[in-house]
């Protein structure tokens, strides 16, 4: 908590402002998540020692360049900072549930210690939980899907992975070490200046965000460039797999806004630390431009969010409704669609900033048509459903609990986008109830969908449908009762982030939206518990012919796990739905007459290092320890440089290995053929 | 990866000396037209920054299309696109931006 704290203001040329009192010792919630935070690191550390796995982790995990991997470790550094979040959450919710300002106080949050629980919510559900379930679901199925044995750049995915790690670790440290930003998850200035915040708090947002931001960058590069140039032969555009397209589209929209992400928060940090006059209030500076520009990149960021979402619900409701894809062109000119607008609605963010007439206009009708092409797609799945012989699998159950809830999302943000409406709305309840019906009931939803998805995919067996479906009931209840109660409040005149209140008509309401946390809480348990038992039970839920759903596309084709080369040989497509169309000719699971040897990048330290050495310059500026500071921007470059010298980058893999694998991929298909007495998914074989 | 070199094409056209020399000689005229103005001053203020403005945007195209070999052909088709997607963005992005603050310094400033 900031204001016990004595704010250091000439930094010691050794420490910076670092000193004993920065540790808040003095907090006894603090404390307490402290210990259990210690005992535990002590006790998972202390394991992979006294098992001796450190050298299995660095070799197989932390310097591998093997895109399913990396996939792997950002769904579970999501899932991490998903408990994070979420705890955030509850501690809100409980607050607001007692926060009726009586004669004991009200609530047991002190204001400076709430203020940064919702700027810390914020920012770790959207940077550190939706950015990595979704950039490790592309990384795990985007190589699959286009035939490709690993990404265009493999070194630069992992230290794009390493980069986003360095952010949300910083992002943790903050708890225990300082204080993080007490300003909203975007630090609009004046608040977020030097004047305003003058301890460490905004020097952790910038320096995690300006961090992981340029890792997210290169992953959009990276991904761009893997989708555009290494697809298989015979896969034209048009002929892509729909998750394919809306990632090409996502990861378009991430080279294009996150440069402004990042001059933006260079600014701030120039004007935080140099003492330059950007965002100020005087000297020339204008606050307001800092908020046009955070939300120029703030808007694309969304649909970065939504559109790989989107391409989720389309594999998934294709394969599971047994039908192609209805409307496949509608649907890739649509996101192509919402890829350019996306970028034509921000201001719809701070109409009421005072924008005149004819610019809230402008954005409110653009913003109103930018839900045409959202509504395309619906109708595009709902149509893909009708006359299919639909499948109620988990997949399922999260995609039509999207359908309802999303377009309810959708429709109160048709609402937001008058401008005369949003002069009502804006900055209340409605709006958290709004963003939030479309982030978890359209982006969070798909990416469970997707998990559950291509979990075999990537582990080799499925998870627990009856717990998934559980969960996914207790989520959608748990939602509607958690943040509908906010809408209805949104219109009593309730604004948001209020550490407490007076007005005794909103108490019911807010206990209520408490009631869904705590049912949300069950179902990320019963989720946790869901990959626990899956896991525990994996000898009977193995995938044994790397097709488990009877899917249509070419990640199916090969065995579950993939091999770390993914194809023995690039498959020729000449179909949509290749995978689908070979099994219906019969040439599916075919054993090729000759392999080849297979070119492959080696691990590398490289990732993990440059980023080590950016994680101690990104603490070092946030405690102005300059000599650090500069320390550890020479080690990055150095590492770099050292790395660069390496010669040898990559190997062949020879034909004996490749055949072996594959020889055993295809013994497990026949065994599995052998077993099958269903004719639900025909598996054709040829030895 | 390497071995996806016979699939895709990686490498851009590398231009004719003809077109090298038209490019050379066209970014010449369009530099000296502009200094050729101003040492002059043959021409009022205004018209003059209009001409430089015109000739910068001018040169600009001349680099792209000679040098950098942007064209409609199909390898470099995917350049040319990318180039043009910017070009919109950056353009709404600024002329947006401009408006917008516009606005707000008229509506939100005016004791400045």
């Amino acid at each position: 908590m900031a204001s016990n704290h004595t704010v250091v203001t000439e930094p010691h040329f050794l420490f910076g402002k670092l000193t004993f009192d920065s540790i808040p010792y003095h907090d006894p919630i603090l404390v307490t998540t402290f210990s259990v935070v210690v005992i535990g690191s002590i006790g998972l550390l202390g394991a992979i020692t006294y098992f001796g796995k450190w050298k299995y982790l660095w070799d197989n995990w932390f310097t591998s360049v093997d895109h399913k991997k990396i996939g792997i470790m950002y769904i579970l550094t999501a899932l991490i900072m998903l408990i994070r979040g979420f705890s955030d959450a509850l501690l809100m919710r409980s607050q607001q549930a007692i926060a009726l300002a009586n004669e004991s106080g009200a609530g047991y949050l002190p204001p400076e210690h709430y203020d940064q629980i919702f700027t810390a919510h914020g920012v770790i559900m959207i940077f550190f939980v939706a950015m990595p379930l979704i950039v490790g679901l592309m990384n795990i199925v985007v190589p699959l899907q286009i035939g490709a044995r690993d990404v265009a750049f493999p070194f630069l995915n992992s230290l794009s992975f390493w980069l986003f790690v360095v952010g949300a670790l910083m992002l943790n440290i903050s708890l225990f070490l300082g204080e993080f930003a007490a300003t909203g998850w975007l630090a609009y200035p004046p608040l977020s200046g030097i004047d305003y915040s003058p301890w460490v708090g905004v020097d952790y947002w910038l320096w995690s965000l300006q961090i992981s931001g340029i890792g997210t960058l290169l992953t959009g590069v990276n991904f761009v460039v893997t989708i555009l140039r290494m697809r298989a032969p015979g896969m034209s555009l048009m002929k892509m797999p729909v998750f394919t397209w809306t990632s090409l589209c996502a990861n378009v929209l991430i080279v294009a806004a996150f440069p402004i992400l990042t001059v933006t928060i260079t600014l701030l940090t120039l004007d935080r630390y140099m003492g330059t006059h950007f965002f100020t209030g005087d000297m020339g500076g204008n606050q307001m431009m800092y908020v046009n520009l955070i939300w120029a990149w703030g808007h694309p960021e969304v649909y970065i969010l939504i559109l790989p979402a989107f391409g989720v619900f389309s594999e998934v409701t294709a394969t599971f409704s047994r039908k192609r894809l209805f409307g496949y062109s509608s649907l890739v000119w649509a996101t192509a669609a919402i890829m350019l607008l996306s970028f034509v609605v921000w201001l719809h963010h701070f109409f009421t900033m005072g924008a005149g007439a004819s610019v809230n206009a402008f954005f409110g009708i653009a913003t109103m048509i930018i839900s045409i092409p959202t509504g395309v797609k619906l109708f595009n799945w709902l149509f893909t459903m009708y006359k299919g012989r639909v499948e109620y699998t988990s997949p399922m159950w999260w995609t039509v609990a999207f359908f309802i809830t999303f377009t309810i999302g959708g429709m109160t943000g048709v609402m937001l986008a008058i401008p005369a409406a949003n002069y009502v709305l804006h900055n209340s309840l409605f709006l958290v109830a709004h963003f939030h019906n479309v982030i978890i009931g359209g982006a969070l939803f798909g990416y469970f969908a997707g998990i559950t998805y291509w979990f075999p995919k990537a582990t080799g067996f499925t998870l627990n449908e009856t717990l998934g479906k559980w969960a996914c009931g207790l989520w959608t209840v748990g939602f509607f009762l958690a943040f509908m109660p906010l809408y209805v409040l949104g219109f009593m005149g309730m604004t948001r982030r209020l550490n407490y209140y007076e007005n005794p008509v909103w108490n019911m309401w807010l206990l209520v939206a408490g009631a869904g946390a705590l049912i949300i809480l069950c179902g990320i348990l019963v989720q946790f518990y869901q990959i626990f038992a899956s896991i525990r039970d994996q000898r009977h839920n193995r995938d044994m012919t790397g097709d488990p759903w009877n899917g249509r596309t070419l990640e199916w084709s090969i065995s579950s796990p993939p091999p770390f080369y993914n194809f023995a040989l690039l498959p020729a497509v000449r179909d949509r739905d290749h995978f689908h169309d070979m099994k219906n000719l019969g040439l599916a699971y075919k054993k090729p007459k000759q392999y080849h040897r297979i070119h492959m990048p080696k691990n590398t330290w490289a990732g993990v290092v440059i980023s080590g050495f950016s994680l101690v310059m990104g603490m070092a500026m946030v405690w102005h320890i300059w000599w650090l500071a500069i320390l550890g921007t020479l080690g990055m470059i150095g590492s770099f440089i050292v790395y660069t010298f390496e010669k040898q980058k990559d190997y062949y893999v020879e034909i004996d290995e490749v055949e072996a694998i594959e020889n055993a991929h295809y013994e497990r298909v026949a065994h599995a053929n052998d077993k099958r007495d269903d004719n639900a998914a025909p598996v054709t074989i040829s030895i | 990866m390497a071995d996806h070199g016979e699939t895709t094409h990686a490498g851009a056209a590398h231009g004719s000396v003809r077109e090298y020399v038209t490019g050379l000689l066209l970014s010449i005229v369009l530099t000296a037209i502009p200094f050729g103005v101003v040492m002059s001053g043959a021409l009022a203020e205004g018209l003059s920054i209009a001409l430089i403005l015109l000739c910068a945007v001018g040169q600009v195209l001349v680099q792209l299309v000679f040098f950098l070999h942007m064209n409609t052909s199909s390898e470099q088709l995917w350049n040319t696109t990318s180039a043009i997607f910017v070009v919109v963005l950056v353009a709404i992005l600024i002329v947006g931006s401009i408006w917008i603050m516009h606005h707000l310094n008229h509506n939100m400033l005016m004791g400045h």
